[in-house]
């Protein structure tokens, strides 16, 4: 769960003073029973959760990832191919102690078996049915998220997994992942919703300085009158289910809220996605969310042995004497490549004690970047081990 | 064109006499980057370039160094030899409240609109809305004529266009076809009328043989892989794709043979020692060991950066290069990727 005092510090990183997310120990824990993935766009979110499912079933537990959008390659590597809503069963290596699962999130699918559940059949149809609903089930910009976080719930109640990690939504900002299933609720419930749809004799359009009318035709001319008929329709069938739907959200966020999730925050060692996570650490002190640490991917850290010692200005000098000489291209290369790495060393250190420094509590596990993209399970099982080895070399 | 005639061919020859340029690219690609940098490469010699930014980042202000932009066009950066880009930081609903009063006269209306939370309304509960406001508001820069900068109804065709060129720093390469594809986005929203017409008339311009749109990748598989996607589906709804520019490319750091060796079985270490001790560093038989993995890292992705580069040439688009630039991008970083993309033949 949550790393508590007594490993306080435990597993430093190499003399920086951060302290060491401890991955095993939070998967190891059997109240841990959501880990949400989550962090700007591109940084690796769908890996690492799928590389920390796949470590929680080595070590004995029956996990279900939630994936949405992966990689082809990767997905097929889990073994879902589709977007179909159901977990599959992940082929594991031999010698995993547990069993893991996998599925795709079909945002439409989810939406329409929220309704289909709310509703009875008739209206279920006529909502189904509406070219509004279609537009919003589709595309609109919160929907991906919302229906991440009811598939979360809904896996949650079923009890047939005992732990759920959720690679978040591909979105611009990972706050959306919070934010969005507030604005799908506020807008279905919003002012302008109801004044669309009320008729036009009731009071609603003294909510207006201008006329009731120029408002509405105004729409009508932009969108065409028959997306308003559209909307009217839609709002008034939808009415009745919203209750349940509103309830529904708040309960999957207050799960988020619970002691048995844990987020963990997921960047690259660049001032982008760094202040990304930063802004999500902070949100979700903010919203007394448990925050487990961060994982910071395709990190370039210094070799082990004499190597480590050597300076960008030592190795370049160095390598210049051999190039003036002509001589020994492989070690002059090596001292080249070695002068750039401590450089590209220097700069991510540096963004992560920006970032410690004003979260210095915060915990942080490093992934070293790969020369190759991870697509198999034999990638996604080295990634966990090396997540595992930033707590301190196991 | 007539350069072809006394040089040889450049790849960047493609974009000549294009008018919009729309560039995509994976996240972290460096796509507005290398927005900025083509803007300046076609406003080369005097020309009139526009860059657009439609995803509300400020990713050029960031970019420049300056505070937030408005909604605005403005002047930011002057080429050598007269010619200058301007920026505008697109932002949809001040789209939607200029194109009301622009097509309507409805100034008050828009406002009340605002007021009640329409406009947020209409472009976030339609991202497709949201889009053909921002596509549209390029599509009018493109068009726009000399001397009628509001109504371009008004304008007198045969004026010269306002701007010789219009770049657009787009959606990353996963939404790039949606974003274009506007006719289809607003289908299920608006089947006639004003946003169905001006639907239309957008998708005109970014049909035209003269819109071209550029994929911003780096030499490794995701970015390559969303390339070959992004070139597929817009070829598919008949949008042209142009060049290919290949990002943050580092040239090897040794010839063919030692790479060779060193991917396979890891570098020679003896002569690794050897070297060192030359140059006098430290141990250098310890240090040999030590710098073994970087030297084997580097020599593993260059094959994979060889393997998807020649990938990426099988696409059959132009394919453009530009070096990775040490210390990071500013203003003298844009100048210098300017500079390449002039060498590669990139001009209006």
């Amino acid at each position: 769960m949550n790393p508590g005092p007594e490993d306080d510090g435990r597993a430093n990183r190499g003399g920086t003073g951060a302290k060491a997310l401890d991955t095993d120990a939070l998967l190891d824990d059997p109240g841990t029973r959501i880990i949400v993935c989550c962090g700007a766009g591109g940084v690796g979110k769908t890996t690492t959760a799928a590389a920390l499912g796949l470590r929680a079933a080595e070590r004995g537990r029956h996990p279900v990832v939630i994936t949405v959008d992966p990689a082809r390659r990767l997905a097929q590597s889990m073994g879902v191919e589709a977007l179909d809503n159901t977990p599959r069963p992940v082929p594991l290596p031999e010698g995993a102690r547990g069993s893991m699962h996998a599925m795709m999130l079909d945002m439409k699918r989810t939406f329409d078996e929220v309704v289909e559940e709310h509703a009875d059949p008739e209206r279920a149809r006529q909502i189904l049915a509406n070219p509004f609903y279609q537009t919003l089930s589709t595309s609109f910009s919160g929907t991906q998220e919302y229906m991440a976080m009811e598939k979360l719930g809904q896996l949650r109640q079923s009890g047939d997994w005992d732990l759920i990690v959720v690679d978040t939504p591909p979105s611009r900002s990972a706050l959306d992942f919070l934010d969005a299933p507030e604005r799908l609720g506020r807008f279905l419930d919003g002012r302008l919703i109801r004044f669309l749809s009320a008729p036009a004799s009731t009071g609603a359009f003294r909510l207006l300085g201008a006329g009731f009318n120029l408002v509405t035709s105004t729409i009508g001319r932009i969108v065409g009158k028959q997306f308003l008929d559209d909307l009217r329709s839609f709002v008034s069938a939808f009415d009745t289910v919203f209750g349940g739907f509103q309830k529904r959200a708040e309960r999957t966020y207050r799960l988020l809220r619970t002691p048995g999730t844990a987020f963990v925050v997921v960047a690259v060692p660049d001032t982008d996605a760094m202040r990304e996570a930063s802004y999500f650490v902070d949100r979700l002190a903010g919203d007394a969310m448990p925050l487990a640490g961060v994982v910071v991917n395709r990190t370039h850290p210094l070799p082990e042995g004499a190597g480590s010692s050597l300076g960008a200005a030592d190795a370049e000098s160095a390598a210049a004497s051999l190039e003036e000489g002509g001589v020994h291209p492989l070690a002059s290369a090596a001292l080249r490549l070695h002068a750039e790495r401590v450089r590209v060393r220097g700069r991510e250190v540096g963004l992560r004690d920006a970032l410690l420094s004003s979260h210095p509590d915060l915990r942080v596990a490093e992934v070293a970047a790969l020369p190759e993209d991870v697509h198999d399970l034999e990638g996604l099982r080295r990634i966990g081990g090396a997540l595992a080895a930033a707590a301190g070399g196991r | 064109m007539s350069d072809r005639e006394h040089g040889p061919q450049h790849p960047g020859d493609a974009c000549a006499g294009a008018r919009l340029h729309i560039v995509t690219g994976k996240g972290g690609t460096g796509k507005t980057t290398i927005a900025a940098a083509l803007a300046q490469a076609l406003a080369a010699d005097g020309g009139r370039v526009l860059l657009v930014e439609v995803e509300g980042r400020q990713g050029v202000a960031t970019l420049l160094g300056s505070p937030p932009l408005p909604y605005e066009e403005r002047e930011m950066l002057s080429v050598p030899g007269g010619g200058s880009v301007s920026v505008l930081a697109a932002d949809a609903e001040a789209a939607l409240l200029e194109y009301l009063e622009m097509f309507y006269g409805m100034r008050r209306a828009g406002q009340a609109l605002n007021r009640l939370g329409a406009v947020d309304f209409a472009t976030t509960i339609a991202p497709g809305l949201r889009d053909v406001l921002l596509t549209g508001k390029a599509t009018e820069a493109v068009r726009r004529r000399r001397g009628a900068r509001r109504r371009p109804s008004a304008a007198d065709p045969s004026a010269p266009f306002h701007y010789d060129a219009v770049v657009m720093d787009a959606p990353p390469t996963g939404r790039i076809s949606q974003f274009l594809n506007v006719n289809s986005e607003v289908a299920g929203l608006a089947r006639v009328g004003p946003i169905r017409n001006h639907a239309d008339k957008v998708m005109e311009v970014i049909r035209s043989d003269r819109t071209l749109v550029h994929f911003v990748t780096l030499l490794e598989e995701m970015p390559a892989q969303e390339t070959r996607d992004g070139i597929a589906e817009i070829s598919e709804l008949g949008l042209a794709a142009g060049m290919v520019l290949v990002n943050m490319a580092r040239p090897p750091l040794l010839d063919d043979a030692s790479l060779e060796a060193a991917a396979s079985g890891g570098p020679d270490l003896d002569a690794l020692a050897a070297g060192f001790g030359e140059a006098r560093v430290e141990n250098p038989r310890e240090l040999a060991a030590s710098l073994a993995g970087e030297v084997r890292g580097h020599a593993l992705r260059v094959r994979l950066e060889r393997r998807v580069r020649s990938d990426l040439e099988d696409l059959g688009r132009p394919l453009l290069e530009l070096p990775l630039l040490a210390g990071g991008v500013d203003r003298a970083a844009l100048d210098e990727l300017t500079r390449r993309l002039a060498e590669q033949g990139v001009r209006r």
